[in-house]
């Protein structure tokens, strides 16, 4: 396997481990409000995320970053040709950045109270958008023949160049989707992290949401293979796998039940990312084939791949190491049930 | 008036960089700040440090957090406005900002969440190793970025590919070590150690001085207090004058480093020094203009105000040394890239420069005052009319070297221009060829609003926080109260008595403990 081929492989590596870590960030952030039912039970759904969204986060930066070194065109194609829904995602990330960083610093209730509403609503936009974002990966972009999404011409085409992406069955069925899978890995994640009645909550949730995920794949992976398309292979598997995990939270193991959720999520956005890659496309021009950006044209040259390969080699072995080792110094659950002081 | 992309985008781009560095020389200080506190504390066991340690801790959590969600944008920027900048210099500045990722901004994020939340789970050494590795973090990220930067303003390590129209990156280390680079990176953090002081400053003289705590809640210094209220008295001025030593010396440093980095602009950027002192002729022994009124489109000006020889010693190193003029540079730049307008706009690089330096260098000299007036424990004479009305503007302060911040990065982008990576590509060769007037202007619009709101909402939560008390009792993170009980055990209880003073009398309860 060339160099290329490698950091290909570690730039989907990368989406994938921001998909699942900052997954369960959103789910969480969506669903704080709704389990819990008073401050007290709110702030520790927070606080099951509050020392790990940031590192989280970082892999978002991490993935931006291997994409712009190894794929500059890439990249390039990519930020630009999805100019609005990325501002939109950067503001909304801003958004859930700044509420779940300030609610415990001030003193009062209804500041808690408004920063979890926005915490809420900006987590679930967030999670939508990428969701239909990865539909929009998998089919690809109206690239011209310089790699770039040119606008129509006239009032107006201007916004329509990066929405219209975003205007198809697909994409809401993708923000669907992403929706979903968040609420699941959140829910799991604070049954996986909290003792008391945000467990008890949480676990239900997981139950409900697994087994409607389960149910509704089931349906698309018959209906997909009534009208001929070919065997849903993907939906089919998530479907059984979300299947066990409905059972595995129902069994109170949601240790096996987040682990299940993450291969599903993984096995999402890596279909998403590879759609095309047995052609050698990375992003795939709707225009025509020709101007499809592909391993070969999009990457960068070989010292830029050398260099990184050799960060990534001295850096990136150290960053696991200690993220899995704040994971494990925090690991103590938190305690939603009052205790008497 | 027809909206330019190009000009939109430029705009769009200065916004959300410069809020970007509004935050940023914050964190990098209060972390600093933050992990000498802990330090002190450690060392010497005493309540006060302990308390500071918290107070500014969290004041570099919230500040943190905005820096973090604006530097997420910026990541995005060369994209979403500069796709053609970021195909041509993919190989130069993508691996730099992979490599800062994977270098600084782990660390930071991971180490700080380890440490707000650490308290009581990791050893005691450990867990102020960890404020002090963020710390460096926010260090590293500087440097790196500030390589990028540099680049812009002076390319090397490259080799231009000219079949494919980009550059190849041929040393990273050549990159870390543009000159540039190195002189731009004391000087950005000399600059970063006076807004973090000033605000630190502002903090604890209005806490020591106006807002005083006492039995009654916050008040006028005068009334009666008990025995925690004079120890958290005696806390804010200890951090007012670390504050301003911070905010003097940077001032020192800022002055000393912003020497050499003129000195290297005018070697590889002559007409950025040319244009910020309006020098429109080559002249041997330039003086140096403190200022001047001009006539529109250059000239001689009306009245103005010289050092002589200055300039000359300033960029050079020698009074009598030659400083190129705008229209000589103009004319070489012609022959060497073709016709074309190679000049900055003046007026703008020549004053950007002056706020810089002169807004900034106010700062410190209020912050040397402060240190004059409250030397060797000396009380400030708050009966004094003029003096209270001095400290009731404190709350301005950490504004000066924050605009001379900002003035400073306006100046080193805008004097750059017509260049976007000086002598190799225009700023409108870089520009995403896609992009439209309205999507640009969309951004520029959205960007401005959520930004100001964050900005006011952090201002409200920043003046909450220093409005409290000195935490008392609980720790930080570690441990959650809620509404109604006091939760917390932690440190504070296995301290040593230290030297007998700061009981926590217990008295106020709640505020400052724990979040989430
Ligand atoms: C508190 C902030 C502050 C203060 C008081 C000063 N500076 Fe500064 N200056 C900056 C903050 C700054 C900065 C924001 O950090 C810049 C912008 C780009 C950079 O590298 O640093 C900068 C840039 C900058 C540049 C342009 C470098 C370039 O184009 O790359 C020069 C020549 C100086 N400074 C010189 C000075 C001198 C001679 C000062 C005082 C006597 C001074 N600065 C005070
Ligand atoms: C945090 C510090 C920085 C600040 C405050 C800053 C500020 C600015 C400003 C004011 C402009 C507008 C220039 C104009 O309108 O003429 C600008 C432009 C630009 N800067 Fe910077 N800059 C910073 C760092 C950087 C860094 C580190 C890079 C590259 C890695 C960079 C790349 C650019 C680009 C691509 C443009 C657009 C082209 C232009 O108009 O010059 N900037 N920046
Ligand atoms: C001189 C200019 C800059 C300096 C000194 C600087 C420094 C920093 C520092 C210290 C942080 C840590 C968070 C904080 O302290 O708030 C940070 C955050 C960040 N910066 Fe900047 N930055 C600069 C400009 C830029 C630019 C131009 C980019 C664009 C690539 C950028 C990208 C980021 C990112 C992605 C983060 C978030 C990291 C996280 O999630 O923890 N920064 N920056």
């Amino acid at each position: 396997m060339d160099l290329v081929t490698v950091w290909f492989a570690l730039v989907v590596l990368c989406w994938v481990l921001f998909f699942v870590l900052e997954g369960f960030d959103f789910g969480v952030g969506a669903l704080a409000p709704l389990l819990g039912r008073d401050d007290h039970e709110r702030s520790a759904a927070v606080r099951t995320i509050g020392p790990f969204w940031d590192g989280n986060e970082v892999w978002l930066v991490a993935a931006v970053g291997v994409t712009f070194a190894a794929f500059p065109d890439w990249y390039a194609a990519l930020m630009s040709g999805l100019f609005l829904p990325f501002v939109l995602v950067l503001l909304l990330l801003a958004g859930r950045g700044v509420a779940l960083e300030f609610r415990g610093k001030h003193a009062g209730a209804a500041w808690r109270r408004r920063c979890d509403a926005w915490l809420a609503a900006t987590s679930l936009g967030v999670v939508a958008l990428f969701g239909a974002l990865l539909t929009v990966l998998a089919r690809g972009l109206a690239l011209g023949a310089d790699g770039e999404v040119t606008s129509a011409g006239g009032l107006g085409a201007g916004f329509a160049r990066t929405l219209a992406p975003l205007a198809s069955w697909e994409a809401l069925a993708g923000a669907v989707v992403a929706v979903s899978a968040a609420l699941l890995l959140g829910a799991t994640f604070i049954g996986l992290r909290t003792t008391g009645p945000l467990r008890v909550r949480a676990r239900r949730t997981a139950v409900v949401v697994a087994g409607v995920g389960a149910g509704a794949l089931t349906v698309v992976a018959l209906v997909t293979a009534l009208v001929g398309s070919g065997p849903a292979v993907l939906e089919t598997g998530a479907a059984a796998v979300l299947a066990v995990v409905a059972l595995l939270v129902a069994r109170r193991r949601e240790a096996a039940a987040f682990a299940g959720t993450a291969v599903v999520v993984a096995a999402g956005v890596i279909a998403a990312l590879t759609a095309q890659i047995a052609d050698g496309v990375v992003l795939a021009s709707t225009l025509d084939p020709a101007w499809s950006l592909t391993l070969a044209s999009a990457s960068a040259t070989d010292s830029a791949l050398r260099l990184i390969s050799w960060a990534g080699v001295l850096v990136l072995p150290g960053v696991v190491a200690y993220q899995a080792f704040s994971y494990w110094v925090l690991r103590q659950r938190v305690a939603s049930e009052r205790v008497a002081t | 008036m027809a909206l330019d992309v190009l000009d939109i985008t430029r705009l769009q781009f200065a916004v959300v960089t410069i809020y970007h560095y509004l935050f940023v020389p914050l964190s990098i200080t209060l972390a600093a700040v933050t992990a000498g506190l802990h330090t002190a504390w450690h060392r010497t066991g005493r309540e006060r440090y302990r308390r500071l340690t918290l107070l500014v801790g969290k004041l570099l959590l919230v500040t943190f957090a905005v820096g973090v969600v604006t530097g997420l944008v910026q990541e995005f920027q060369f994209g979403l406005g500069w796709s053609d900048f970021a195909r041509a210099y993919g190989d130069v500045f993508g691996p730099t900002l992979a490599i800062e990722g994977m270098l600084a901004f782990f660390l930071e994020a991971t180490f700080l969440g380890l440490w707000y939340f650490g308290w009581d789970r990791l050893p005691r050494r450990l867990h102020l190793a960890t404020i002090w590795v963020v710390a460096v973090g926010t260090l590293i990220s500087a440097f790196v970025i500030l390589a990028a930067n540099a680049f812009m303003q002076n390319p090397v390590a490259y080799t231009w590919d000219a079949e494919r129209g980009r550059a190849r990156l041929d040393s990273f280390l050549g990159l870390m070590t543009n000159p540039v680079n190195l002189a731009a990176f004391p000087h950005t953090i000399a600059g970063a150690a006076m807004l973090g002081g000033a605000l630190l400053l502002a903090v604890g003289a209005w806490r020591r001085w106006v807002h005083v705590p006492t039995a009654s809640g916050l008040g006028e210094p005068g009334e009666p207090e008990d025995g925690d209220d004079h120890e958290q008295r005696l806390a804010f001025g200890t951090l007012a004058r670390v504050g301003a030593w911070l905010t003097l010396s940077g001032g020192a440093l800022t002055a000393l480093t912003g020497d050499v980095l003129g000195k290297v602009m005018t070697q590889v950027q002559p007409m950025k020094m040319a244009a910020a002192e309006a020098l429109y002729t080559t002249t041997a022994g330039a003086p140096f203009s403190i200022f001047a009124i001009g006539r529109p489109g250059g000239g001689e000006p009306f009245f103005s105000l010289d050092v002589p020889y200055l300039l000359s010693v300033l960029a050079v190193g020698d009074p009598t040394a030659i400083v190129q003029g705008i229209d000589d540079l103009q004319a070489q730049y012609a022959a060497q890239f073709g016709p074309g307008d190679y000049a900055p706009v003046v007026w703008m690089a020549y004053w950007s420069f002056r706020a810089m330096i002169g807004i900034g260098m106010a700062a410190a000299a209020i912050a040397a005052a402060y240190l004059w007036a409250t030397r060797r424990g000396r009380q400030l004479p708050v009966g004094n009319r003029w003096v209270r009305r001095a400290l009731r503007l404190l709350p301005v302060l950490p504004l000066l070297p924050a605009a001379a911040g900002t003035f400073g990065w306006v100046f080193t982008e805008t004097a750059r221009q017509p260049w976007l990576a000086f002598g190799l590509t225009r700023t409108e060769d870089g520009i995403s060829p896609g992009l439209t007037a309205g999507e640009a202007l969309a951004a520029l619009a959205a960007f401005t609003v959520v930004y100001g709101v964050i900005a006011v909402v952090w201002t409200r939560l920043v003046l909450h926080i220093t409005r409290q008390d000195l935490d008392t009792g609980a720790l930080s993170g570690g441990e959650r109260d809620d509404a109604d009980g006091h939760g917390g055990d932690g440190h504070g209880g296995d301290e040593p008595a230290a030297d007998g003073e700061g009981a926590p009398g217990g008295r106020r309860q709640g505020d400052l403990a724990p979040s989430y």
